[in-house]
């Protein structure tokens, strides 16, 4: 008798227990986050897809096509090509293709890289029904931003909010990109490449991905 | 309203008395179904720290009716090999006791359809045809589940009848009375003076609520006590074959019963219409007990895991019958040792 009323006491106590801390979750604000109208800002760390990082001071790809990246890929999936400019010590990247129907986010690229040229991108919204848009023109990429948020000040960049992690090109608003890249890092000895005078024109036109 | 209807009535009292009935409790008792489920969603959600429904109008507000559209558009489907009179009938009969009852349920002062001195015992009476309801739905349905879910509603509801109907014949001896406005017109005054508190006729007061309520989340069927649906494992339980409108109806009378249920255990213990500070009493304090019920319902809903089938009758005879006998025999003696 004795024992079935503390049992049932403590039960009921444990009944208002429950109910004060659901009743504390009630009034404490909500946690979700509605994805397409608000999205979570990635972590630091966060390993998306790759991106070609800039050089401050000139607002270019600091990439000088050594092509270790493309060496250390396990899948395949990086072709880079370089030219020497005109006035330039070392090469610089013209043409960056990235397969990202291939690529399984392994970073052999990113470790291997000598001069941090390329890191992971904190892009994530990626979906998308049509194969082309994971073949990235990485280098493209890069100077249409430059571009944009350079030479046509004006104009809202809108066209182009996949790659929003970068830091903001500092110099040279409008640089052509056949002007010097002025780095005096000790050069590297790089595989000849027959030098690409123009501008690789890509196959998609469009930086790829932009959540729709 | 009150005044307004009273002084229609008192012109051309029956017939317009009727239509004021019908029209006012099938509107009350449709939009708090279809708004039940809003607060339903809304609590789970914030209960589990999410924001809800929130597209469908302001705050989600016009979901409810977004539903009603898509079950109404529903095709109503009777399967083959059913008892298709009985599979009909089924939803209506549960929703029919429900606007019956709440003919008696006085909501202010002389805002009742009825005042009639039987109410208490009329509820019940109807509140018992709602689980013949469900076990002839779960029966006609001709579906494994659903003949599991009607098996386990009329054990359930078996079971938790007595404490109820043990707890209610306690709650008569206290009031003297079956008449539901002559019991809120006892509990007059300020709040200590609502039945939960009068510790002085029994002590147990309080415990006699708690049985009330938990024996009317068990005959609504609802969490923990959900046994008639345990989506796990019987799909929707008695419900599984129905489609549209008839799992509509039945969803709608689901919630009335447990308005139902908050307004009986307010009208009984939380002192109805009563205000609690003995002043401005009114409809308003009844829907105020009304709905605080109702978000406790809520509460515990999304507070407590399912229980076991033994569990819940352990719970109703190894505990709540016991109880509710001790408090009717304890209210018997104080009333025979102090009246």
């Amino acid at each position: 008798m004795k024992n079935s009323l503390k049992e049932i006491a403590t039960g009921f106590n444990s009944l208002l227990t429950g109910m004060r801390i659901t009743l504390g979750q009630f009034f404490k604000p909500s946690v979700t986050v509605q994805y397409p109208h608000e999205s979570l800002k990635m972590p630091e760390r966060f390993r998306g897809h790759i991106e070609l990082v800039r050089d401050p001071e000139t607002g270019k790809a600091l990439c000088f096509a050594c092509k270790l990246c493309e060496r250390a890929c396990p899948s395949d999936c990086i072709t880079v090509d370089g030219a020497k400019l005109d006035g330039a010590k070392k090469k610089s990247v013209t043409h960056y293709m990235l397969d990202f129907t291939k690529c399984s986010l392994c970073g052999s690229c990113v470790e291997a890289c000598r001069d941090g040229a390329i890191r992971y991108s904190h892009e994530y919204n990626l979906a998308s029904t049509n194969k082309e848009d994971y073949i990235m023109d990485l280098f493209k990429r890069l100077e249409t931003e430059r571009i944009e948020a350079g030479g046509v000040a004006q104009a809202a960049p809108s066209a182009n909010p996949v790659v929003g992690q970068g830091t903001p090109p500092a110099g040279s608003p409008g640089v052509p990109p056949g002007a010097a890249p002025a780095a005096d890092a000790p050069g590297k000895t790089c595989a000849a490449e027959p030098p690409k005078a123009e501008q690789p024109s890509a196959p998609n036109s469009q930086p790829s991905a932009a959540p729709k | 309203m009150t005044s307004i209807s009273n002084g229609i009535s008192a012109l051309w009292p029956e017939p317009l008395r009727l239509v004021l009935f019908v029209v006012g409790i099938m509107s009350f008792v449709g939009l708090n179904a279809a708004y039940l489920v809003w607060v339903e969603r809304k609590g789970a959600a914030r209960f589990q720290r999410r924001p809800g429904p929130t597209e469908v109008g302001w705050a989600g507000l016009l979901q409810p009716i977004a539903d009603a559209a898509k079950l109404m558009s529903k095709q109503l489907i009777v399967p083959a090999g059913v008892d298709r009179t009985l599979f009909r009938v089924a939803p209506l009969l549960m929703m029919s006791p429900v606007l019956m009852s709440l003919a008696v349920i006085p909501f202010g002062e002389h805002l009742a359809a009825r005042n009639i001195n039987v109410g208490l015992l009329m509820i019940f009476a109807f509140g018992s045809i709602n689980v013949m309801a469900i076990m002839l739905g779960g029966w006609s349905s001709r579906n494994k589940y659903a003949i599991i879910s009607a098996a386990r509603v009329v054990s359930q509801n078996v079971a938790y009848e007595i404490p109820m109907l043990l707890v209610v014949i306690t709650m008569i001896m206290v009031t003297g009375t079956m008449n539901l406005n002559e019991i809120v017109v006892q509990q007059a005054g300020a709040f200590w003076h609502w039945n939960i508190f009068r510790v002085w006729i029994n002590p147990l007061m309080p415990v006699t609520f708690l049985i009330f309520y938990t024996c009317m989340l068990a005959e609504t069927n609802r969490a923990p006590f959900d046994m008639a649906e345990a989506e796990s494992e019987l799909v929707a339980g008695a419900y599984t074959e129905y489609s549209g409108m008839g799992f509509g109806v039945f969803f709608m009378a689901e919630y009335s019963n447990i308005l139902l249920g908050c307004a009986l255990a307010t009208v009984l213990f939380l002192g109805g219409w009563q205000s609690p500070f003995g002043i401005l009493s009114g409809a308003f304090w009844f829907l105020v007990k009304m709905y605080f019920l109702i978000f406790s319902v809520v509460w515990i809903r999304w507070t407590f895991p399912r229980t076991q089938f033994y569990g819940l009758l352990n719970l109703s005879w190894k505990i709540l019958i016991p109880v509710s006998l001790f408090t009717l025999i304890l209210t018997s003696a104080m009333l025979k040792l102090f009246r």
